[in-house]
């Protein structure tokens, strides 16, 4: 019985199609109890949010933001590294759905005063937290997290330099909403990937929509580790991925160029010979985005080093998107809160 | 599988006779289509709104501007549910001073019309709202009745009924189904 959909209005006490679902739901639009990667994220997932955060923009942009959908619901943002965009952009989300939102930094927190890491979730979770949003400057913290964690979903907002889904969910938003379909458009992301947690999560919800990412900057900074036998083994997630060595090169009819932050302590690593030479060498300027990719949409995951990766001209120009990027992060996150309170999700009621 | 024990309670041609008599009920009530806005509950209130403003035009020749209203955020359910995602809302007009005429397929706990009042008033400040459904078939559990009803079936909680609507089934029509949890709404959404 694959066409009769059930059209009557529910009663409160039965659970039933959503009324508000999408019209082809026959599975769950969203299987996750917690967001730690996209890696496990379908495609069809990553469209449901997408297409979720098309309508919450719109939410966004009225006379009356706040809706009443999650009362009564705790949010706890709990930050050990330091946030503008995204610590704001879930508190705004979480508080535009009628959360409680409570922000946790681990200065000022008992962490200054030695508390692990594992005490402080189940301190939170104690304390009727619905949902912990997470950055921590070690890689896998929010996976430790949600493995402790029993009445808690956990939002990965950034670990070490692994991953930082909810970046690149608004990431295909914005580009989706520029450039409609992504399937086979040239992705270029610039700089410090090995690095970026931003680019790792991007990498993947690239592929899975099928954009090809074009990674580009100095060798010393590329993720071999995670690019190695793309090339030889079948079915190798980053398949689609290309390497430039000559940014000319890989800017060349690009539709998105990303630069990344140049993280300064990588040239006390000696990754780096200078900023000033990684700046004439890999920066996203004017010249180069006029001769290169004059239609390219222009993004950048913040915060930027002006006149580092990018030039000032260039991330304030009209082919920037570095604004709208934070905007949409807000209807990305408040899609994903919405796909998360659920009975089996962390906003339990 | 309960599809052979459904029962045909409303035929296409009845369908289309219920629809006739309200597009007339609501410009008779209104005293015609002025400051009038349709608006379609998601999913299946949506092409009935359609269907509506066409019946209007074809009997005054006016075109009634028609909106979609998704009531996802306004739900009082939202912990009970499985994931939910949002699908636009979109009004062609500021419902400020506006006659909104919010469209439904059935009508029954009042709930969903409580969510969609709740999401029209968060949009402006419209002159009234009213409420037009295909199916009343009872059971409310909030203080609400429909302006407009094409057809009441008394049913029983454990029956369920469905509208099927060309527009997204192929075929109009409203069935009811004995016993709601055999069908395959369940498997669907009971997860």
């Amino acid at each position: 019985m694959a066409t009769t959909r059930v059209v009557q209005e529910e009663p409160v006490t039965a659970t039933v199609v959503a009324g508000g679902g999408p019209t082809p739901a026959s599975a769950s639009p969203w299987q996750h109890r917690h967001l730690l990667d996209l890696d496990d994220v379908s495609t069809d997932e990553i469209a449901t949010v997408l297409q979720s955060a098309s309508a919450m923009k719109a939410v966004v942009q009225r006379d009356v933001k706040k809706v009443p959908t999650l009362r009564g619901r705790t949010i706890v943002t709990l930050f050990y590294e330091a946030s503008t965009r995204t610590r704001v952009s879930f508190e705004a989300a979480g508080k535009l759905l009628s959360a409680d939102v409570i922000n946790l930094s681990a200065g000022g927190s008992s962490a200054e005063k030695g508390e692990s890491l594992l005490d402080t979730v189940l301190t939170l979770q104690a304390t009727a937290a619905d949902l912990l949003v997470i950055r921590h400057g070690h890689s896998g913290a929010p996976y430790f997290a949600a493995r402790n964690l029993t009445r808690t979903a956990v939002i990965n907002a950034g670990d070490g330099a692994h991953a930082h889904p909810t970046q690149a969910l608004l990431d295909l938003f914005t580009m989706q909403e520029h450039l409609g379909s992504l399937k086979g458009r040239k992705v270029l992301i610039v700089g410090d990937i090995s690095h970026s947690r931003v680019a790792r999560s991007d990498l993947w919800g690239l592929c899975k929509v099928g954009a090809i990412p074009v990674l580009c900057g100095p060798p010393t900074l590329m993720p071999w580790d995670l690019l190695k036998g793309r090339a030889e083994r079948p079915g190798h997630p980053f398949a689609s991925v290309q390497v430039e060595q000559d940014i000319d090169e890989a800017m060349r009819d690009a539709d998105v160029v990303m630069p990344l932050r140049i993280q300064k302590e990588r040239q006390a690593a000696g990754l780096l010979p200078s900023l000033r030479e990684y700046a004439q060498q890999w920066q996203v300027n004017g010249e180069r985005l006029a001769r290169l990719a004059p239609n390219a949409l222009v993004m950048h995951p913040g915060p930027m080093n002006e006149g580092v990766e990018i030039s000032p001209e260039v991330a304030h120009g009209l082919q920037s998107a570095i604004e709208t990027q934070v905007t949409n992060g807000l209807a990305v996150r408040m899609a994903l809160l919405l796909l998360m309170a659920t009975p089996q999700g962390g906003l339990n009621g | 599988m309960a599809q052979q024990q459904k029962k045909s309670i409303m035929t296409a041609q009845e369908m289309r006779r219920a629809l006739t008599r309200i597009a007339h009920e609501i410009l008779e009530h209104n005293g015609g289509a002025k400051d009038l806005v349709l608006v379609g509950v998601r999913t299946r209130g949506v092409p009935l709104a359609h269907r509506l403003a066409e019946l209007i035009k074809s009997f005054e020749g006016i075109d009634v501007p028609v909106g979609t209203l998704d009531i996802t955020l306004y739900r009082d359910d939202v912990h009970l549910r499985g994931p939910l995602a949002l699908e636009a809302t979109d009004l062609p007009v500021s419902v400020t001073g506006y006659r909104v005429v919010l469209v439904d397929d059935v009508l029954f706990t009042g709930r969903t019309a409580r969510a969609a009042m709740d999401a029209v008033i968060d949009l402006g400040r419209p002159m009234n709202i009213q409420l037009a459904a295909l199916v009343d078939r009872g059971h409310r559990e909030l203080p609400i009745r429909a302006d407009y009803i094409g057809k009441n079936i008394p049913s029983s909680l454990s029956e369920e009924i469905q509208v099927r609507l060309s527009e997204i089934d192929k075929v109009d029509e409203v069935v009811i189904l004995p016993e709601a949890g055999s069908s395959q709404q369940m498997s669907e959404a009971g997860r």
